[in-house]
C-alpha cells in the first residue's frame, strides 16, 4: 500500500455537533491541545428542532494529521458527524467580510469603483468612510482587502469560512 | 400514575445502583454534603473513605482494570475535584472506565470566585473521555445514565459529571436506564467482514508474523483474552505484549515472548524489528515501543485492530486498519482461520522460530545474585516462585521495579495487573491495590514498589487499616529514585542530580504506626522467608527489601534508538551512546 503524501494540503471540515455548552470549547481544546492549526473556524446553530449546530474548520497538514483530526473529532461525544469536504466531492466555501474605509477626495472614489468591481455594497455611510459589505471566497475577499488597504482600510471584520458540498448531497 | 419526584441526591444514587455499582470511593466536603447524606439512609452501596481524592481516583482504577466494571468515585468541589485530575489523567491515558462525581458550588453562584468553586469541567476538559455540567435537576438521571455509557463503550474511559450543590437538593423525576438513548456517541464494535478476511489472509502469507497485543485486549473482556490464545496456539505464531496487555495471554506460554519495548526482551524487540508480518491488537504504537520511528520494524506489513479510529495512523503508518472490538474480530477471525483450508508456510514458520529461538538463548534478563546485596530481579523471581499456582494481582508504581515487575513476573490471565503506563504515575500503586482488594477480598494483592513512589500516597495505609484490606507493599528499596539514577547514569554522566532519597522513613515503624505488620529484609538468605510471611500474614504488610542501590534494568532502548539497537546488562550497559536527538526524549 502506499504510504501516505507529506505534502500539506488546506482541508474544510464541516461537524455537526449537538448544540450545547462546552462543545466549540471540547473543538478548539482538541485543536490546541493535539497542536493542530486552525486556518477558520465558524460556527451556528443550524437545527434548532433537533438542536443542532454546524462548525466548519479550514485546517492544514499532511494526509495523516487529516486523518487524525477527522478521528479524533469522531470521537468527541457531542459530535454527530465529520465531513472532510476537501475530499467527498465539491463543495462551496464562503466568507462575508465588513470592511471600513475612511478617505477623502479620489481616494474615496476609487474605493467606491473597486467595490463596485468585486459587487462589495455599501453598508454604511459618512462624508469621510464607508462600511462594506462583501462576501465570496476567502482569496476574493482577501484580494479586495489587499486593495482596501492602500485605499484607508482602518478595521476589518470577517466570519470566517462556511462551506457546503454541491449537488444533492447532505452532511 | 405521575411520575414520582426524587432529590437529586436520591437521583444520584438509584442511578448508581440501577447501573450496578456497589462501592465508591470518595471524601466528602462541603458540596457534596446532600449526596454523603443519601449514602447515609442506604446499604445499597458501599463508600470506601480514601485519605486523599488522588487515592480515591487510582482505587477506582485498580477496582476497574481488576473487575472490567467502571470504577466510581466522589469527590467535593475546588481541591477535592483538582486533587483528582492526576488520576483523570491517568485513566485517560491507559483507558480506564471511571465515573467521577464532582460537587460544584450552586448554580446561581458558578463564575464568582466563590467559596472552593473550581472550573471542573474547564479543568478536566482535556483529561477526561466526556465531562458534564448538570443545571437542571430534569437531565441529571439521563447525565448519570449517559456517564456510564461513554465511560464503558467504545475505548473506555474517564467521565466526569460535575453537580453544583442546589442541584443535589431540587425535585426531579427520575428517568430508568433503559429510557435514555442517545444520537451520538455509538462507537462501531462490530469490524468490516471484509477487513477480516484480508488480514487473514495477509496472516497465511506470513512468513515471519508476529502478535503485538495490547491493553485493548484487556479492555475488551476476558473473552478477547480467550479468543486471542486460541487464536495464538493455532496459528503457532510467536506473541509479545506492551506493559498494558500483560495476562492477555499466559505469560509462561512457550509462544510467547515476553514484554515489548524500551525494556522488553532481546527476542520480543527484534521479532518486532525482523518480523514481515506484525499483528497488532489492541496496542497504541507508543513511543516506549517504537522507539526512533523511521526504523521502526521497517520490513513488515501491519495489520492494527483497534476500536478507536483516532488510534490508527496515529504514529505508524499501517497496511490495513481493522476497526472494532478487539473480541469481536478476534472471533471471526479465529472462525475463518478454522475455515480456512489453507496454511502458511510451516517451514517458513519453523526458521523463523529457529531464529527466535537464539535471540532467546540471549537470556537478556539474566543477572547475577552473588554477594550480600539482594538484587530486585533475585526478589521479584523468588516472589513469583513463591506465589505461583496461586491468583494473584499485582499492581505496581513507577520506576524500576515496575520494568523488573513486568520483566520476571508471569501473568496467566488478564485483569491481574494494574500499573500505570501511560501517565507514568507514582503513587499509583497503593492505591490501586486498595481498589484491587475491595473488589477481591480474599484474593493476594501485591504492590510491588519503589521507596520514592510509595511516599506519594503512603497516607491511603491508613484507609487500608481502615477497611483492614490484607494488602501487601512490596518495596524494592535501592534509596534511590533508581529509574532516574538510571537515566543520569546513561545520559548525564553519573551526575546523580536529587535522586537519592534521603531521609527515608523506617518502613517497618511506619507500618506499625498505620496498624500494619513491618518486614524488613536485607540479605538474600532471607528473601524468602519474608516473602513466605509476608504471602501467610492475613494483614496488611509492608516489606521494606533493601536491594543493591546501583542495579539498572535492562535491556533497554535508548530514546532515539531502534530496536536492534538495544542495550543489554551483560555489555556493562553504561557505555552506552545515546545521540543528543535520543537525550531531548523523556
Ligand atoms: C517507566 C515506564 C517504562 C515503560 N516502558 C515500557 C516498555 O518497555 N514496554 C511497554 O510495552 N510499555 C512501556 N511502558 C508503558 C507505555 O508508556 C504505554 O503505556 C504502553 O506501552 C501502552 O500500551 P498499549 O499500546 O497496549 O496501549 P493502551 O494504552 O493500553 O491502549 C489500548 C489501545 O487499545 C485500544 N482499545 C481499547 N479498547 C479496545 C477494545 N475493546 N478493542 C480493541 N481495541 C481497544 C485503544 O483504542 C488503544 O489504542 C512504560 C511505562 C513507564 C511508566
Ligand atoms: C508523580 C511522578 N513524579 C515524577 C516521576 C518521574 N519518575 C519516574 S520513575 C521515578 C523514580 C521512582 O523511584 P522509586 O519509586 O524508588 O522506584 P525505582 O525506580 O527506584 O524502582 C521518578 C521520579 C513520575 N513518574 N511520577
Ligand atoms: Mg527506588
Amino acid at each position: 500500500m502506499a504510504l501516505p503524501s507529506k505534502e500539506i494540503r488546506q482541508h474544510t471540515i464541516a461537524v455537526l455537533v449537538d448544540n450545547e455548552a462546552g462543545v466549540l470549547a471540547r473543538v478548539i481544546g482538541l485543536f490546541a491541545s493535539r497542536g493542530y492549526n486552525i486556518e477558520s473556524l465558524t460556527v451556528a446553530a443550524v437545527d434548532e428542532a433537533n438542536n443542532l449546530s454546524r462548525i466548519t474548520v479550514v485546517t492544514s497538514g499532511p494526509e495523516m494529521v487529516i486523518e487524525q483530526i477527522k478521528a479524533q473529532l469522531g470521537r468527541l461525544v457531542p459530535v454527530h458527524k465529520v465531513s472532510d469536504l476537501t475530499t467527498e466531492g465539491k463543495f462551496l466555501s464562503r466568507e462575508l467580510a465588513l470592511v471600513k474605509v475612511v478617505g477623502l477626495g479620489e481616494k474615496r472614489v476609487e474605493a467606491l469603483r473597486i467595490a463596485d468591481i468585486f459587487r462589495a455594497r455599501v453598508v454604511d455611510s459618512s462624508t469621510s468612510s464607508f462600511v462594506f459589505e462583501i462576501s465570496g471566497s476567502t482569496e476574493k475577499i482577501d484580494a479586495f482587502i489587499a486593495l482596501m488597504r492602500e485605499l484607508g482600510m482602518v478595521d476589518l471584520s470577517r466570519t470566517g469560512v462556511v462551506a457546503i458540498s454541491r449537488g444533492e448531497r447532505k452532511l | 400514575m405521575p411520575q414520582q419526584q426524587m432529590t437529586g441526591a436520591e437521583i444520584i444514587i438509584k442511578a448508581l445502583v440501577d447501573q450496578g455499582v456497589e462501592v465508591i470511593f470518595g471524601y466528602p466536603g462541603g458540596a457534596v454534603l446532600p449526596i454523603y447524606d443519601a449514602l447515609f439512609k442506604q446499604n445499597r452501596i458501599r463508600h470506601i473513605l480514601v485519605r486523599q481524592e488522588g487515592g480515591a481516583v487510582h482505587a477506582a482504577e485498580g477496582y476497574a482494570r481488576s473487575t472490567g466494571k467502571p470504577g466510581v468515585v466522589l469527590v467535593t468541589s475546588g481541591p477535592g475535584a483538582t486533587n483528582a485530575v492526576t488520576g483523570l489523567t491517568d485513566a485517560m491515558m491507559d483507558s480506564i472506565p471511571l465515573v467521577c462525581l464532582t460537587g460544584q458550588v450552586a448554580t446561581h453562584l458558578i463564575g464568582n470566585d466563590a467559596f472552593q468553586e473550581c472550573d471542573t469541567v474547564g479543568i478536566t476538559r482535556p483529561c477526561t473521555k466526556h465531562n458534564y455540567l448538570v443545571k437542571e435537576a430534569g437531565s441529571l438521571a439521563r447525565v448519570m445514565h449517559e456517564a456510564f455509557h461513554v465511560a464503558t463503550s467504545g475505548r473506555p474511559g474517564p467521565v466526569v459529571v460535575d453537580i453544583p450543590k442546589d442541584i443535589q437538593f431540587a425535585a426531579a423525576p427520575y428517568v430508568a436506564k433503559e429510557r435514555v438513548t442517545r444520537k451520538t456517541y455509538q462507537p462501531r464494535v462490530k469490524p468490516e467482514s471484509r477487513d477480516v478476511r484480508r488480514a487473514v489472509e495477509m496472516m497465511l502469507k506470513a512468513k515471519r508474523p508476529v502478535f503485538y497485543t495490547g491493553g485493548g485486549v484487556i479492555n475488551s473482556g476476558p473473552r478477547a483474552s480467550a479468543l486471542l490464545t486460541e487464536l495464538v496456539r493455532l496459528t503457532g505464531f510467536p506473541i509479545t505484549s506492551t506493559l498494558m496487555g500483560l495476562g492477555a495471554y499466559p505469560g509462561s506460554d512457550r509462544q510467547f515472548l515476553g514484554m515489548l519495548g524500551m525494556h522488553g526482551t532481546y527476542e520480543a524487540n527484534l521479532a518486532m524489528h525482523g518480523c514481515d508480518l506484525m499483528i497488532n491488537v489492541g496496542a497504541r504504537f507508543d513511543d516506549r515501543i517504537t522507539g526512533r520511528l523511521d526504523a521502526f520494524s521497517p520490513g513488515s506489513r501491519k495489520i492494527h485492530v483497534d476500536v478507536d479510529p483516532s488510534s490508527i495512523n496515529k504514529t505508524v503508518h499501517v497496511d490495513l486498519p481493522v476497526i472494532g472490538d478487539a473480541a469481536h474480530v478476534l472471533e471471526e477471525m479465529l472462525a475463518l482461520w478454522k475455515a480456512e483450508t489453507k496454511r502458511p508456510d510451516q517451514k517458513a514458520l519453523d526458521h523463523w522460530w529457529a531464529q527466535i529461538d537464539q535471540w532467546r538463548a540471549r537470556k537478556c534478563l539474566s543477572y547475577r545474585q552473588e554477594g550480600k546485596l539482594i538484587k530486585p530481579q533475585y526478589a521479584l523471581e523468588r516472589l513469583q516462585a513463591l506465589t505461583a499456582g496461586r491468583d494473584t494481582y499485582i499492581t505496581t508504581e513507577v520506576g524500576q521495579h515496575q520494568m523488573w515487575a513486568a520483566q520476571f513476573l508471569k501473568f496467566e490471565k488478564p485483569n491481574r495487573w494494574m500499573t500505570s503506563g501511560g501517565l507514568g504515575t507514582m503513587g499509583y500503586g497503593m492505591p490501586a491495590a486498595m481498589g484491587v482488594q475491595i473488589a477481591h477480598p480474599d484474593a493476594l494483592v501485591i504492590d510491588v514498589a519503589g521507596e520514592a513512589s510509595i511516599m506519594m500516597n503512603i497516607q491511603e495505609l491508613s484507609t487500608i487499616a481502615q477497611y483492614r484490606l490484607p494488602v501487601k507493599v512490596f518495596i524494592l528499596n535501592n534509596q534511590y529514585m533508581g529509574m532516574v539514577r538510571q537515566w543520569q547514569e546513561l545520559l548525564h554522566g553519573g551526575r546523580y542530580s536529587e535522586s537519592y532519597m534521603d531521609s527515608l522513613p523506617d518502613f517497618v515503624k511506619l507500618a506499625e504506626a498505620f496498624g500494619a505488620v513491618g518486614l524488613r529484609c536485607a540479605s538474600p538468605d532471607d528473601v524468602d522467608r519474608t516473602i513466605l510471611e509476608m504471602i501467610d500474614t492475613p494483614r496488611p504488610v509492608i516489606v521494606d527489601m533493601c536491594v543493591d542501590p546501583n542495579e539498572n534494568c535492562f535491556p533497554m532502548v535508548p530514546g532515539g534508538s531502534a530496536h536492534n539497537e538495544m542495550i543489554l546488562g551483560d555489555q556493562g550497559g553504561a557505555k552506552a551512546t545515546v545521540s543528543d536527538e535520543g537525550k531531548i526524549l523523556v
